[in-house]
C-alpha cells in the first residue's frame, strides 16, 4: 500500500521523510512493545504501528530494517527523534486516530498484519 | 578488525548508538543483510540490558573475514540465576525501562535466536558478559 493512501484514510501526515510516490510497505505490525518488535522475522516492508514515541522505537526499528513508523493518538515525534530517523532515511508519520482504529482501517482496507 | 565503545547506565538517550554503528560497519564490509540483521537485534538486546540493568560497561566487537564476535562486560548487579533469566517472560526491570518498550523478559531468548553462538556469564555483585558469535 501507498504511504499516500496510507495517510489519506487515516488522516496523518508525514512528519519527516520524503514520500515519493514509488513508496510502499507490504504488511504492518502494532505494538508498543519494542521487545515484540525485535523478534519479527520478515523480509518484507513493514510499517510499524505504535503509540511509544521515543528514541528506543526509531532504533528498535533501525536494528529490524523498518524504514515507516507510524505514531497513533496524536503522539508527537521530537526532534531528536527525526535526527535520528533522518540519519536511517526512515519515514514518521502522525495520526490523531487511535492505535486500534489506525490497525482497523488499515487492515480493512487492505493492508496484511506481518502475522 | 577490533573495536570498543563504552556504555552508561541508565542512558536511554544513547542506548543503541554502539548497535548503530556496528550495523553501519557491517553493511560497508558488504556482509549478508540477514546475518548483519540477527547480528545487531542480539547486539541491541544486549547493550539496552546494559543502560537497563548494569552501571556501565564495555562492548568489544571483533570483525573478522568468515564471523563477528561481540563481548559486552559491565560492572553491575549481576544475574544471580541465569537459567530463569533465559526464560521466556521472566523479567527484573525496573518500570522506567517498561516505558521505554523493553523488560517483558524477551531479551535473553531473543538474543539466543539472533546469535549461533551466544554465551552468558555473571558474578552476583560484579557483573554479566555476553558474547554474541555470528558466522558469515
Amino acid at each position: 500500500m501507498k504511504i499516500e493512501e496510507i495517510t489519506s484514510l487515516i488522516s496523518g501526515a508525514v512528519v519527516e521523510g520524503s514520500d515519493t510516490p514509488q513508496m510502499e510497505v507490504d504488511c504492518a505490525f502494532a505494538s508498543d512493545l519494542m521487545s515484540d518488535v525485535l523478534t519479527l522475522r520478515t523480509d518484507k516492508n513493514v510499517m510499524l504501528i505504535t503509540g511509544l514515541c521515543n528514541t528506543q522505537t526509531i532504533r528498535t526499528c533501525e536494528m529490524s530494517d523498518i524504514k515507516v513508523i507510524m505514531f497513533a493518538r496524536g503522539k508527537k515525534v521530537t526532534e531528536e527523534m527525526k535526527e535520528l530517523a533522518e540519519d536511517d532515511e526512515m519515514l514518521l508519520i502522525e495520526t490523531p486516530l487511535s492505535l486500534y482504529k489506525v490497525a482497523g482501517i488499515l487492515y480493512g482496507a487492505g493492508l496484511p498484519g506481518v502475522y | 578488525m577490533h573495536f570498543e565503545y563504552n556504555v552508561e547506565g541508565g542512558d536511554f538517550t544513547n542506548a543503541g548508538t554502539t548497535s548503530s554503528v556496528v550495523k553501519k560497519m557491517m553493511k560497508q564490509l558488504g556482509v549478508d543483510m540477514g546475518i548483519v540483521k540477527r547480528t545487531v537485534v542480539a547486539l541491541y538486546e544486549a547493550e539496552v540490558n546494559i543502560v537497563a540493568h548494569a552501571y556501565r560497561g564495555v562492548i568489544y566487537v571483533d570483525l573478522e573475514e568468515d564471523h563477528v564476535c561481540i563481548k559486552l562486560v559491565d560492572e553491575g548487579p549481576g544475574i544471580p540465576d541465569i537459567a530463569k533469566a533465559m526464560q521466556k517472560g521472566y523479567s527484573t526491570a525496573s518500570p522506567q525501562v517498561r516505558e521505554m518498550g523493553f523488560g517483558a523478559g524477551m531479551g535473553l531468548p531473543n538474543m539466543q535466536s539472533n546469535a549461533d553462538k551466544l554465551n552468558v556469564t555473571s558474578e552476583v555483585g560484579k557483573g554479566t558478559t555476553v558474547e554474541i558469535i555470528n558466522y558469515f
